[in-house]
């Protein structure tokens, strides 16, 4: 155990020059934005003279070197600014927000779980067969589109015109409240309120997002079962496993499946990340008012503060992330070392 | 070489996707060939009061706001999507290579240097890195094609260096050393040309993720510069345009952009099992 | 904590009033509800703060009081407008101009009293415009076109009663107290929120208005939605109809419009004038609309760079524009024309006016060959991301118009965030499009920005003395004076010869709504006024 422990230490440890460079990409990828954020806040009609004064209070008439150990040191403080953009800081606009982006990544990543395994589990059975290129066409096709396209054609039919899936209007539908904050999760929140109404609500706004989300994350999930479960069901055991007489259904769930399930949990954590990223456009097609719109907007307005604790706040993320997938195959596996 | 052929030929018999990726990648190369003249009206030509008519007998994917024709700027976009997908892939292709090589082959400081620098890109959310820069540098179809190239950057030099790192010590390469052969004549005689094939793998699927950027840059409005038709941007417009029922602005050239990507990808899947028959029972 | 404040809200509101987990549709309850969808995130509840973005202003607009406000009249196609030659009263009962037109003295009515009942008192208007002029930025800007620019000038005479001072008599100050930014804080629970570090309360009333306006802000959600309630106390008007208005921010305007034609929206501020028209044609919603006061959509030329200094040369850009077409395609119709004016000089004062100008490409050409460039030349023709909407479409016109005339033009889209720097203060940009329009509905107050040399919207680098001199000389002069119309037709005519900005239409400002809503007007700010709406 305390092998593990010190593993997991120069992991963590691993991540810090990472961190380090994404501080010092961000802050001068948001200087080198276009713009000149005083002139837009100090608003319409706004002359030098107010511009001048705006540009001062915002701090933006230091120098970059200045700005840049200024915004270090708030950050060390746990001070990421406050967004020009919403008025708010951005620590909280994030705290606020996230929930809401990792509600739907999950769910999107659940979504093509549930239709990609399987998918990828009948191909593998019957490699070569036509049904084995039906699945690489289906998921295939997933990928090629682009996610704000397919978001916009489902809420025209399923919303416009059909009238089955609610107004694309964020996560929850204009005359609902909010559940009692506790995980900032709406489904797990109204679950523990025990406000099954609500659940409902919130999970009817995700359907649509979600789907576009998960049609993205269908090609490498379903992949990557169909050539683990291959490599998988022609390894030693499983055909010892079906010499000695075991049924067809127990090998393929028991023996395969779960020695499959090892390189699946890795894929896993990357289409994870890669979601996250592509939730972006998603959360600008459904309204969701998640981390990505926010930075969307962000950019779009050079608010710095913003920009910088977006980005911030996403690298860590992807850091906890691939730790935890890591922690997690340990666990499973003993065999893997985390030093791989 | 004949053995390859051989390979060729047997994994296409195998694959009929395969075999109907590759016509649909010959067909979208000629028409990014000779789509100008295949067009059958000017692209640019606008003619307000022709504008957003259905598709028709005279404009086969109807006009759009302006009255140009979908169908000739379906056409002709093919040329200038391709060329930022090349460009793109193969600006990270040679940067991303050369990096993950020298990084595989020599070790040490040059390896943590650039592997670092490859976590660090890699931790951003890709899209949102690519935005940045885009908006950074201002929206031109150079800027378009220098963020996608940096996105993929790791993904090359990882592959590169995995490859390079496990044949540095190969025996061909100990007999070049002998023969006195220099480490970058090693590199680029030797171990390059061997990590090749791997490498071609994700260039194929990286060209579809290409036109996909391209794509959600122009949505948000940071994508290639009017009058110039482009896939993205023509579907980011029409997309606008679908609530108010005139769907054929953006689902033609969506639909376009969806067989190039399509391709590219099933063309990756197929390469993938060229070029690693392990891969595949 | 700025959480915990909403859902204390919310759970008060749910005891109170049916704000509800869930209403459907059809219930009775969302008779008293309005459903607002607009493009824009607010950024801020008090508009005299750095950084307030501009759809903030609504939330001054409702749930602030000021001193006067504008009229409100039909116009010719039955909808609302407000109405620039009005002025009411509002927390004003009545006001008196000095024998020498250089002070106002206001009584303020005492049925103005705040949300917590306190009275309205005149320390609080005149620590509200204090704030104003000395907080800096745009509201200081907005507060010197009428003329005030220190405290000094705000005198308490006694609790009911104001006093402004201004060093010269001015047309526009009394107007320039209608407009959003001289709004009334109650400033009591403000400097019991302030500190040394922020005597104005910058921070509090960021997030807690504190105002006596007819509605209140029951939570704000940011980059979602906002609230107002009705204040059931407020007497200075006729009583609003609506209890709560929902404005949620949807960033896709191909969803706003699909809100708004499934019913599940009431009305939808801003509408893109395709949706307008079609949605019009389509009767199953209203459209209700105004061209706006004082503001044109222009195509700008910049006399620092050659050869937009020679006027030959704007002249012919001046007939080689397709207009016809960009008010069909850009402006789907919802546009005033502003060409083919048939005389060289203004036959009256009415602003904006059709300019003697039409498509004309032989004109043009002449034109072009007098100035010495029959061959054309190259240049960079620059819009706004933002207002991609209407400037993509109309630039992609001018350039393949100008092509004819030998003019080649490779456009350039620039980002919001960019778009000011470039376009307004630095004026850099050769040619571009610009959309200003003025707050105050008079034509010498939109020649002061946009004509008067360095000025904000001037935009274009021109420079005229003769405009110079005749802004300076007209822009506080009143209307009935007889000097006033010569001035300003004498403007108009040097801006029709000499077009330093040519003007493509005059704008709509338009708003679709179900057709059990009325009583929308479209104002000068072009927010939303909540007060006069109703909802059968």
């Amino acid at each position: 155990m305390p092998d593990q422990l010190l593993q997991i230490g120069r992991r963590l440890l691993q991540a810090v020059p990472s961190v380090i460079g994404i501080v010092i990409i961000s802050f001068a990828l948001t200087r080198a934005l276009p713009g000149d954020p005083a002139v837009y806040f100090a608003g319409a009609m706004a002359d030098e003279e107010s511009i001048a004064e705006v540009r001062q209070a915002l701090g933006l008439d230091r120098s970059l070197v200045e700005q840049f150990f200024i915004y270090v040191s708030n950050l060390l403080q746990g001070d990421l600014g406050l967004s020009l953009n919403t008025g708010l800081p951005v620590l909280e606009e994030l705290l606020t927000r996230l929930p809401a982006s990792l509600e739907l990544t999950f769910t999107g990543l659940g979504l093509a779980v549930l239709i990609a395994v399987p998918l990828g589990m009948l191909a593998a059975t019957r490699p070569g067969s036509w049904i084995d290129h039906l699945c690489r066409v289906l998921v295939t096709a997933g990928v090629s589109l682009p996610t704000f396209f397919t978001g916009l054609f489902l809420i025209y039919i399923f919303y416009f015109l059909l009238g089955w899936a609610p107004s694309p209007l964020g996560r929850l539908d204009i005359l609902y409240l909010p559940p009692p904050h506790v995980t900032g999760f709406y489904l797990i929140d109204s679950l523990l309120a025990g406000d099954s109404e609500t659940f409902w609500a919130a999970l009817r706004q995700l359907v649509l997002p979600a789907f576009t989300l998960g049609l993205f994350a269908l090609a490498p999930i379903a992949r990557m079962t169909r050539a683990s479960m291959l490599s998988a069901l022609g390894s030693e055991y499983v055909r010892t496993a079906r010499a000695n007489g075991l049924s067809h259904r127990k090998v393929l769930f028991t023996y395969a499946f779960r020695n499959a399930a090892l390189p699946l949990l890795t894929t896993l954590g990357m289409v994870f990340s890669f979601l996250l990223g592509a939730n972006v456009l998603v959360e600008k097609v459904f309204a969701w008012p998640g981390i990505g719109l926010f930075a969307i907007e962000a950019l779009v307005a050079s608010d710095y503060a913003a920009v910088q604790g977006f980005v911030l706040s996403m690298a860590l993320l992807f850091v906890v992330v691939n730790l935890m997938i890591d922690l997690l195959l340990t666990l499973i596996d003993p065999r893997v070392s985390m030093s791989d | 070489m004949k053995r390859f052929l051989n390979h060729f030929f047997y994994v296409m018999s195998e694959n009929p996707v395969t075999v109907f990726a590759f016509s649909l990648f010959i067909l979208i190369i000629l028409t990014a060939l000779f789509g100008p003249w295949l067009a059958p009206y000017d692209p640019l030509a606008t003619q307000a009061a022709n504008a957003l008519q259905p598709p028709s007998l005279q404009h086969w994917f109807g006009t759009d706001h302006l009255g140009r024709d979908v169908f000739s700027r379906v056409i002709v976009a093919t040329r200038l999507d391709l060329g930022i997908a090349l460009s793109a892939v193969a600006l990270s292709f040679f940067i991303g290579s050369a990096l993950g090589s020298a990084a595989g082959f020599w070790g040490g400081w040059t390896d943590r240097i650039i592997g670092r620098l490859s976590d660090t890109i890699m931790a951003f959310p890709l899209f949102v890195l690519a935005m940045g820069i885009v908006s950074a540098l201002g929206n031109s179809v150079e800027n378009i094609i220098y963020a996608t190239a940096i996105i993929n950057l790791p993904f090359y030099a990882r592959v590169a260096r995995a490859e390079t790192n496990v044949r540095r010590n190969a025996g061909y390469v100990m007999a070049a050393r002998l023969s006195g052969s220099s480490d970058l004549r090693i590199l680029a005689t030797q171990v390059f040309p061997n990590c090749l094939p791997p490498m071609m793998v994700q260039i194929s699927l990286n060209m579809g993720w290409a036109i996909l950027n391209a794509a959600g840059l122009s949505f948000i409005g940071l994508g290639v510069r009017p009058p110039d038709a482009e896939w993205g941007i023509m579907v980011a417009e029409g997309a606008t345009y679908i609530v108010s029922g005139e769907w054929w602005l953006a689902l033609f050239p969506g639909a376009a952009l969806m067989l190039a990507v399509f391709c590219f990808n099933l063309i990756g899947d197929g390469l993938r099992d060229l070029v690693d028959p392990l891969r595949r029972t | 904590m700025q959480r915990r404040n909403f859902l204390k809200t919310a759970v008060l509101g749910a005891a109170t009033l049916p704000f509800l987990r869930y209403l459907p549709a059809e219930a009775a309850s969302r008779a008293g509800t309005l459903v607002v969808v607009v493009g824009n995130n607010i950024n801020s509840l008090d508009l005299h703060r750095k950084g307030t973005n501009r759809p903030s202003y609504q939330v001054t607009v409702n749930i602030y009081d000021r001193l006067v406000r504008f009229g409100v009249k039909t116009t010719a196609d039955g909808s609302l407008a407000y109405d620039s030659t009005k002025i009411e009263p509002e927390v004003a009962e009545s006001w008196q101009w000095s024998a020498d037109r250089k002070s106002i003295t206001f009584k303020l009515n005492p049925k103005a009293k705040f949300w917590d009942g306190s009275p309205v008192t005149a320390q609080d208007v005149k620590w509200s415009f204090d704030r104003a002029v000395s907080l800096g930025g745009f509201p200081a800007v907005q507060m010197k076109a009428g003329s005030m620019t220190k405290p000094e000038q705000f005198v308490v005479i006694d609790d009911m009663t104001f006093r402004i001072d201004i060093p010269a008599p001015s047309k526009l100050t009394l107007p320039d107290l209608a407009v959003p930014i001289p709004f009334i804080i109650n400033s009591k629970v403000a400097k019991a929120n302030a500190s040394k570090d922020d005597p104005w309360a910058t921070e509090y009333l960021h997030k807690n208005p504190a105002g006596s306006g007819a509605y209140k802000i029951a939570r704000w959600d940011p980059g979602q939605q906002f609230v107002y309630q009705l204040n059931e106390d407020w007497a200075l008007g006729p009583k609003p109809g609506i209890k709560r208005v929902i404005v949620r921010e949807v960033p896709s305007a191909s969803t706003r419009r699909a809100l708004t034609e499934r019913g599940d929206a009431d009305l939808y501020m801003g509408i893109p004038a395709k949706d307008s028209k079609e949605l019009a044609a389509k009767g199953k919603v209203s459209i209700s609309g105004a061209p706006i006061d004082n503001c044109l959509h222009v195509l700008a030329l910049n006399l620092k760079y050659k050869p937009f200094d020679n006027m030959k040369v704007r002249q012919a850009i001046a007939f080689a524009l397709p207009y016809k077409e960009i008010v069909q395609a850009a402006a789907y119709g919802r546009g005033e024309p502003m060409y083919g004016g048939k005389q060289a000089t203004p036959a009256d004062i009415t602003w904006p006016q059709p300019f003697p100008y039409d498509t004309d490409l032989a004109k043009a050409k002449a034109l072009l060959a007098e100035a010495g460039m029959a061959d054309g030349f190259e240049t960079t023709l620059s819009y706004n991301l933002g207002l991609a909407e209407w400037q993509e479409p109309t630039a992609l016109l001018i350039q393949e118009s100008l092509g004819k005339i030998g003019i080649k033009v490779t456009l350039d889209k620039i980002p919001g965030a960019n778009w000011r720097t470039a376009s307004l203060v630095e004026k850099r940009l050769p040619m571009h499009m610009e959309n200003f329009g003025g707050w105050l509905n008079y034509p010498d107050y939109y020649f002061f920005w946009a004509y008067k040399y360095g000025h904000l919207f001037n935009s274009s680098n021109y420079k005229n003395p003769e405009v110079e001199a005749l802004v300076d000389s007209t822009l506080h002069m009143e209307t009935t004076d007889p000097q006033y119309a010569e001035n300003v037709k004498r403007m108009i005519a040097i801006a029709f010869e000499e077009v330093p900005r040519i003007p493509l239409y005059q704008p709509y400002l338009d708003a679709a709504m179900q057709k059990d809503v009325s009583g929308y007007a479209s104002w000068f700010h072009r927010q939303l006024d909540v007060r006069g709406i109703q909802k059968a």
